[in-house]
């Protein structure tokens, strides 16, 4: 199992996700520049400021070449995780519904929030025992925002995977929405930092469970028996 | 060389030289300098570069010792780590800018030092900053039981006509309102964009910013201070100086093109005194791009990773001037720069501009020829410029063309070592140059309500709505983050899941008390070193280095020269005893505002410490209830100069109590070993505030109450002194510390309140009350 992790200019996490990503299978880094995924079984869009966020945030990194081959690979069923910058990236590229707003409070804020797993049988939850993970966030742009349709439409189709528990959505998300995975369900993306918490030591454990859940639908995958890939 | 339109006296005179120095320069030249080489020296004679007023004094201060790998003269310094690996660290100011335009000035002051770190050779792995703004007259949170708030006084606005009375005062009285409600305005105004300025250079590039300090001090209204402080983790063998060297080697200019930012920042805002027509120097505040910087930095790295180049520097302060110069000097070579090859974003600029544009983002490295397209092939590769733009020479000379034509020529030695140094001419002022602090509200005498006074006042109150505009987690290393222990912890190597073994760690912390340092410049700077040591023995750390900044007035008159002198006196001595020498910092002199008078002297001090395993990296909470509390070191707390002091409005004291310096360092040791065999559950110094606020910021930390018997008395809660702990544990384990130092059991970790004596008050009460910053993020 080998995860492919992007590294665009601008790109702050790669490497937390890459050790991340490591403690559960193979894992290396993709340069934006170029289209090979280097057989890559699964792919981590990471966080950071792809491009310094100019334009919008993940407006110019979804036109980069590494991302047509990313593009292509979800299309044909492969494992797509977006966090933070990763997510706003996927959703630029259509990839994700909906879209991602300043935080509510206008500014860049970290805090350590507590959410809720809201579809525990999914390709990126399948491996979380607990109902709820203890995950920082970070950022500046975090708001998740969908209308009322395309919300109805998700909630129909289950693909609202994570939600702020109750009194931790800073940043001002609809419905408390803090992680939707695609209709088909190979594409997920979240604002909390998963990477940020695979280790007691630095606070969380509860966010490796993300990228053990990744393994194991590759894995069932290969086996014949993933289902929902 | 052309010689029409030399430039006058008078105009050297502009650029902040005096007289003498002009004539010096011409003296060195052998004859009068042209307007390229004048601009030249104006800012490497400036005191932001020369420190022309420092030099003398610096060189008191111990520079080596066990763990010194590189000490002050480079970019960084750097304190060795063990397993091949350094920490390279060094704070730096970045004031005056911040009073001007207090978001890039702050974001820029980020850039900087970050870029300190990458030219030796290491990667930014933390940032620290250090703060002082004005009083921003925040209100309390809510009105204390019994008492009637004042607030007429606390500046709040709308219930102030009901308390306000009818009396032949009004007018006078309503004009000092208004005017301490436009200075907290301002002060909070400065607040929030420089905190946004820091987060959004350091969020952006990826690089966790795990501590700092804020203090709100008057003083510091017309002059606020914005110190950033990085460090960086680098392999010994790969560490790169700044000295140029190999004649005929090609000197490449990279990273952002040059514009006409930040003109004469090192002369003209740097090193002399603000006024009311700081606007007009906004253009001379550079502007700041993590994302060209991130490229730079990975650019840099990559560069010495692949030993493709043979020096590396920054360019900060006075741009290409400074950095081509102190690269020649420190190599003992020439170097010869052709400004026409320097890639610019506006046209048409002069060939002094090129040279003394502070325009951020821009490294200068030596190349041996036959590497240069490999050098330039990478910079393309992480889309960042890159020019070779001149040669290293044995004339001795910096030498400028513009295209064919020589536009300035320098010798070395005059430009960069030749500065005159000035003496310092210290008096002990009569009486102290500052106002007795306003104050807030009328000092109450219930212990209860100064208790929670205190801990809803600016200096004391909770940091988060500040530290929470920061990243402090990326490249996943932050074992202790801010508000959970006294310094932070950081693991050496990135976590990855594979240790085994004990994880060694670093701990850093940065501080200073201006006030105490005002009340008596030697002892309170020794406390403030003090200090540092005892925040990393909380979590288990032993000092390896120190890096300071001094940030102080105006140094031509006698009292600042007399607090300078004497604060470096105590940063030598307070360093000598920690055996924690000073591996570089900076110097930021004529901080005053231009009706405010000076600043509180202020050297912050920052430390780093190393410990052997930072899973056993303390806390500051309580962590088990049932555990015993204790107070650890030469507890001798006094009121003069403290936050309770300050409440009250009383005038700095002359003198502090002196400092039982081998007392504390034994008190340090007690903990800090305590802490790393697990005999300590958590440890917390006593600092602003006393003992109470301690005692109530370890329940906050932890969510735990605490009983604690102790007869109430407002110096022993209140007052404050250097050196001593509040830690908990096992009762027998705290007995077996009192064998090495001293050990006063006062209560147990219990219930959900803090029980102090008479005084009995909720966590939830604690907790609103240390929640007092909020509104200014609001």
């Amino acid at each position: 199992m080998k995860f492919g992790v992007l590294r665009f200019p601008g790109t702050c996490d790669e490497v937390d996700a890459l050790l991340a990503a490591r403690r559960v299978g193979d894992a290396e880094l993709l340069w934006h520049g170029e289209r090979d995924l280097r057989g890559a079984d699964a792919i981590v869009v990471p966080g950071g400021f792809s491009y310094g966020d100019y334009l919008r945030a993940g407006a110019i990194a979804r036109f980069s070449p590494v991302m047509e081959s990313v593009i292509a690979f979800a299309r044909e069923g492969g494992l797509v995780l977006g966090i933070c910058n990763g997510f706003q990236v996927l959703c630029e590229a259509r990839l994700l519904p909906g879209a991602l707003l300043p935080n509510a409070n206008l500014r860049f804020t970290f805090r350590q929030v507590a959410l809720e797993v809201a579809e525990g049988e999914t390709a990126f939850t399948n491996a979380c025992e607990d109902a709820r993970l203890s995950i920082p966030a970070k950022h500046s742009w975090g708001r998740y925002y969908a209308d009322e349709q395309t919300l109805a439409t998700m909630r129909a189709n289950a693909q609202v995977v994570l939600c702020y528990a109750p009194g931790e959505n800073f940043n001002g998300s609809v419905q408390d929405i803090a992680g939707v995975r695609n209709e088909r369900g190979n594409v997920f993306g979240l604002m909390p930092h998963p990477e940020h918490a695979v280790d007691e030591l630095t606070g969380s454990a509860d966010g490796l469970c993300i990228f053990a859940s990744m393994r194991l639908a590759v894995e069932g995958a290969h086996l014949g028996t993933g289902a929902h890939v | 060389m052309s010689s029409a339109m030399l430039p006058s006296v008078r105009d050297a005179l502009a650029l902040g030289l005096t007289e003498g120095e002009y004539e010096l320069i011409c003296e060195k030249q052998g004859r009068a300098p042209n307007q390229v080489e004048l601009a030249m020296y104006s800012l490497l004679w400036s005191e932001h570069c020369a420190y022309k007023h420092s030099k003398k004094l610096l060189g008191t201060l111990p520079t080596e010792g066990e763990y010194v790998v590189m000490g002050p003269g480079e970019n960084a310094g750097a304190v060795d780590l063990g397993d091949g690996l350094v920490c390279a660290f060094k704070v730096e100011s970045h004031n005056h800018p911040s009073a001007v335009e207090p978001f890039q000035g702050a974001a820029t002051g980020v850039g900087g030092i970050l870029r300190d770190i990458f030219a030796i050779g290491a990667r930014p792995i933390a940032v620290l900053d250090s703060l002082r703004f004005g009083e921003p007259e925040i209100g309390l949170p809510y009105p204390f039981n019994g008492v009637e708030e004042d607030k007429g006084r606390s500046g709040r606005g709308s219930d102030r006509k009901t308390t306000q009375q009818s009396t032949d005062g009004e007018n006078s009285e309503k004009l000092a309102e208004k005017r301490s409600n436009l200075a907290a305005n301002r002060s909070r105004y400065l607040l929030d964009r420089a905190v946004a300025g820091i987060g959004h250079y350091g969020n952006s590039i990826g690089v966790p910013t795990i501590g700092g300090e804020v203090y709100f001090e008057a003083p510091y209204e017309q002059n606020c201070l914005v110190n950033a402080m990085a460090l960086g983790i680098g392999e010994r063998d790969k560490l790169i100086r700044s000295a140029a060297a190999g004649i005929d080697n090609v000197v490449v200019l990279f990273g952002a093109s040059t514009g006409r930012d930040g003109i004469g920042g090192a002369s003209v805002l740097a090193s002399a005194e603000l006024g009311s027509e700081d606007d007009d120097k906004r253009p001379t505040v550079q502007v700041g791009d993590p994302f060209e910087e991130k490229k730079l930095m990975e650019c840099s790295l990559e560069l010495l990773e692949r030993r493709l180049i043979v020096s590396l520097q920054d360019l900060g302060a006075a741009g290409l001037t400074s950095s081509a110069s102190e690269m020649a000097s420190k190599g003992e070579v020439g170097i010869d720069i052709d400004v026409a090859k320097v890639p610019l974003r506006e046209a048409d600029m002069e060939p002094f501009e090129i040279m003394v544009s502070e325009s951020q983002e821009r490294m200068l490295c030596v190349v041996e020829p036959s590497n240069v397209k490999q050098v330039l092939a990478l910079c393309e590769k992480w889309e960042v410029g890159g020019a070779a733009i001149g040669t290293v020479t044995d004339s001795g000379h910096m030498r400028v063309f513009d295209g064919g034509e020589l536009v300035g020529e320098m010798p070395v030695r005059a430009l960069v070592d030749d500065c005159p140094l000035y003496d310092l001419e210290p008096a002990k002022p009569t009486s102290t140059p500052y106002l007795a602090p306003k104050a807030p509200r009328p000092p109450k005498e219930e212990p209860r309500e100064i208790l929670l006074a205190l801990l809803a006042s600016p200096n004391i109150a909770s940091r988060r709505p500040l530290f929470e505009q920061y990243d402090s987690v990326v490249q996943s290393r932050t074992v202790r983050r801010p508000e959970q222990a006294d310094a932070a912890v950081l693991a050496i190597r990135p976590l990855d899941g594979s240790e085994r073994e004990a994880i060694p760690g670093i701990a850093v912390s940065i501080d200073c008390n201006g006030r105490r340092v005002a009340a008596d410049p030697y002892t309170g700077t020794i406390a403030a070193a003090l200090e540092c040591a005892s925040n990393l023995a909380c979590v288990g750390a032993q000092p390896l280095g120190t890096t300071n900044n001094l940030n102080f007035g105006n140094p031509e008159k006698p009292h600042i020269a007399w607090q300078l002198t004497e604060s470096v006196r105590g940063l030598g001595d307070a360093c000598r005893a920690l055996q924690a020498p000073i591996v570089g910092g900076n110097v930021s002199l004529y901080n005053e505002g231009a009706s405010a008078g000076p600043i509180y002297p202020t050297p912050v001090v920052g430390m780093v410490g190393k410990l052997g395993d930072v899973r056993r990296a303390g806390r500051s909470g309580f962590a088990r209830a049932g555990d015993t509390i204790a107070i650890v070191g030469p507890f001798s707390p006094s009121l003069p100069a403290s936050e309770l002091a300050k409440l009250g409005g009383e005038q700095l004291p002359d003198g502090l109590p002196p400092i039982d310096v081998d007392a504390v360092l034994t008190a340090q040791a007690a903990v800090r070993e305590g802490v790393g065999n697990g005999a300590l559950a958590s440890a917390h110094d006593i600092a602003e505030g006393g003992l109470a606020i301690a005692l109530a910021e370890c329940c906050l930390g932890g969510g735990l109450g605490a009983q604690v018997d102790l007869p109430v008395n407002i110096e022993r809660l209140f007052g404050e002194c250097s050196g001593t702990f509040v830690v908990s544990g096992d009762e027998a384990s705290l007995r077996k510390l009192g064998e090495r130092t001293g050990v006063e059991l006062i209560g147990t970790v219990e219930g959900e309140a803090l029980i102090l004596g008479e005084i009995d008050i909720s966590l939830a009460e604690l907790r609103q009350a240390h929640g007092a910053l909020a509104e200014l993020f609001a």
